[in-house]
């Protein structure tokens, strides 16, 4: 007997094809596809010397985000190629007629914190972004996945992509978490299990009651990260916990239209005896606050053990790419990192540039003070992100405990604008990728959660955190 | 989009696993608003020095090794969705890269531009290495249309994987968008039955 049984991204994958090319791809339609001032110019180029418009504005969202500044954006942005790229971004939005959430808008933020927060990302939908870490949408039950710029202009120009269907695996995380571990610790835990490469090929779905009890601004940390691991997106089914974050979202449908909506959206999960093509199975209780030690995000480790030595570790299959990190990064094999002075933290990113994350940042630094020789980059995912920080009394227990709220950007993630780390230098890091000059050329950048970051922001030092959080109790204030 | 269909050609070295998207073209670069260029900067850090002269043990920098084809290890182009690594890597010069493994979205990237990316199994990657690191002047032979890779002094061959409809792209340098304009009629009829877009 055939098995009917379907998974939710089989579900949401059937009621978007369009076509299928005999013995080819899938025609997909795209929902909404967001754009940003790095992957669309040349798209829009090509729009333009085919002579054709975009073909739904409607579907169609911009805003500026992975080089503008992060201070002073009222100001002209300095950078002369940074200032082009974001007005071309402008001079094509308005040629096209698409909606832009421009630098100073109210709406303005990192593409992938926006579409969220302002109720456009929904369950069910096809969302697309000239940026791999669009999978961060899945959290709500969609597909959601990064294209080139090619693909970009595909879906400008017809609203649909060509797509072979991915093959599926489930990662099912059951069980209470440790202290000290965050949604960033379960993720950098599991790319450490399975590799940097571990999930290409594949769409994941994250499950499992670890997972069903993360609020949304946690579940995105999760699937923020699954193109880590090489999968093209990563996705959770809707539940309670996502309709009540998506109540009286600015873009979300209201009242009774709600109610109509979430009837549809109840019935996106997988079926009991539905078919994965790979599953995994984690145990909560595993999991300890993580830091990576190499060049890549599988590279990470409990951050009170020992980096292993290359024989003992299951991700790196190549011995001198393993050297070749660990030399990048300064480190020896069986070394451990307690005690390494850190001079950079950065806090922000489509992966920890949340309220929630600044809520946690905040809370430890509060009445503590800054460790003299950090530099922090502390940076909202987004305007509304950084008003309600404002709002919330976050900014004014940064501002006492040394540090300050920068505006919304990529920021040092990405570092193509001035929030770079120098060469040579650590930088304890919120966001996703520890790639070899990712935060600027020749920084070395170790993954923590914004918990290991707030520490490390006050002691300047990689330290043990019981030991921190017991000793170092707060002063009283 | 250029058509690919058969190649003979040197191969240029370069052993890593997992070399991401910002190595190949590190983030400062991709502020340009058009395609063209980016071939200068492929490989940035590894090619040169904080004082922008050439760093000699890059292989890039090493004149014993060239070629249409870039050999590297597995896990190539992971990381960043930039198709700008596509683009820099055609505009160098490079027309095949072959690996045992690559990230979805640089494979899809790659194939967008006319550059193939052609999957061997481990050991005939590493194959490929070995002999050409005993000598740089081996000839490889990519036959498109057959899906055949073949060391030419040797005759040693293996068939590779490549979805028909992309090899049929490639053959006659026709992209998808040419194919999804002609369907616009249809993408109408279906948006009216609706998606779940809700």
């Amino acid at each position: 007997m055939i098995n009917k049984s379907k998974t939710l991204f089989d579900k949401i994958w059937k009621k978007h094809i369009v076509k299928k090319i005999e013995g080819g791809p899938e025609v997909l339609y795209i929902d909404k596809h967001f754009i940003h001032e790095v992957t669309s110019p040349q798209a829009f180029e090509g729009l333009s010397q085919r002579g054709i418009n975009v073909f739904r504005t409607s579907n169609t969202i911009a805003t500026a985000d992975h080089n503008v500044p992060t201070i002073n954006q009222h100001l002209p942005i300095k950078d002369k190629l940074s200032k082009i790229q974001v007005e071309t971004l402008r001079e094509n939005c308005s040629k096209f007629g698409v909606e832009l959430f421009d630098l100073e808008h109210k709406y303005q933020g990192i593409v992938h914190i926006i579409g969220p927060e302002l109720g456009i990302t929904k369950p069910g939908m096809t969302i697309v972004c000239g940026d791999s870490h669009t999978a961060t949408h899945g959290a709500f039950g969609s597909i959601a996945f990064g294209i080139g710029t090619s693909e970009v202009e595909m879906v400008l120009a017809s609203q649909c992509l060509m797509q072979n269907k991915p093959k599926q695996m489930r990662l099912n995380i059951n069980g209470t978490l440790n202290k000290y571990v965050t949604a960033k610790d379960i993720i950098l835990y599991i790319i450490s299990e399975i590799s940097s490469s571990g999930a290409t090929g594949h769409f994941i779905e994250y499950s499992g009651s670890t997972i069903d009890n993360l609020s949304m601004d946690e579940r995105m940390t999760i699937c923020n990260m699954s193109i880590e691991m090489g999968a093209r997106g990563g996705m959770i089914a809707p539940d309670e916990t996502t309709y009540s974050y998506m109540t009286e979202r600015v873009f979300a449908p209201k009242g009774d239209d709600f109610e109509k909506a979430k009837q549809n959206w109840t019935k996106l999960f997988s079926d009991s005896d539905a078919k994965f093509d790979k599953e995994y199975h984690f145990n909560a209780a595993d999991i300890k606050p993580m830091i990576t030690f190499g060049t890549n995000p599988g590279m990470g480790i409990n951050i009170n053990k020992t980096i292993p030595y290359f024989e003992n570790q299951k991700t790196e299959k190549n011995e001198n790419s393993y050297n070749k990190a660990l030399n990048y990064m300064g480190f020896k094999q069986g070394e451990s990192l307690i005690g390494k002075k850190i001079n950079y933290i950065f806090v922000g990113s489509c992966t920890n540039g949340r309220l929630a994350d600044l809520r946690i940042f905040s809370e430890i630094v509060k009445g503590r003070k800054k460790a003299e020789n950090i530099i922090a980059y502390i940076v909202p995912g987004s305007k509304k992100v950084e008003q309600q920080a404002k709002e919330e009394g976050i900014e004014d227990i940064l501002n006492k405990a040394g540090f300050e709220l920068r505006q919304p950007g990529c920021s040092a993630c990405l570092a193509m604008n001035d929030d770079k780390v120098p060469q040579g230098e650590y930088c304890v890091s919120t966001s996703n990728r520890n790639f070899e000059g990712r935060q600027g050329e020749g920084s070395k950048t170790i993954l923590a959660s914004p918990l290991i970051a707030a520490v490390t922001a006050i002691t300047g030092e990689i330290v043990d955190l019981d030991i921190f959080f017991i000793s170092r109790s707060r002063p009283s204030v | 989009m250029e058509k690919f269909i058969k190649l003979e050609s040197f191969c240029v070295p370069l052993n890593m696993e997992n070399i991401d998207t910002d190595q190949i073209i590190p983030a400062r670069f991709l502020k340009a608003i058009n395609k063209d260029s980016f071939g200068k900067n492929l490989f940035r850090d590894w090619r040169y020095n904080k004082n922008n002269e050439p760093k000699a043990d890059f292989v890039l920098n090493d004149s014993t090794y060239n070629g249409n084809i870039l050999l590297v290890g597995r896990n190539f182009g992971c990381g960043s969705s930039r198709e700008h690594a596509a683009w820099a890597i055609k505009d160098y010069g490079f027309k095949v890269v072959i690996s045992s493994f690559f990230a979805d979205i640089f494979k899809n990237n790659a194939l967008n531009n006319g550059l193939l990316p052609l999957q061997v199994s481990d050991n005939f990657l590493s194959l490929i290495f070995d002999k050409v690191y005993n000598n740089p002047k081996t000839l490889i032979r990519v036959d498109l249309a057959n899906s055949k890779i073949e060391i030419i002094e040797t005759g040693e061959f293996e068939n590779f994987e490549i979805n028909e409809y992309k090899k049929t792209c490639l053959i006659s340098g026709y992209d998808d968008i040419d194919y999804l304009l002609s369907i616009k009629n249809e993408i109408s009829e279906f948006e009216k039955i609706g998606s779940s877009s809700l």
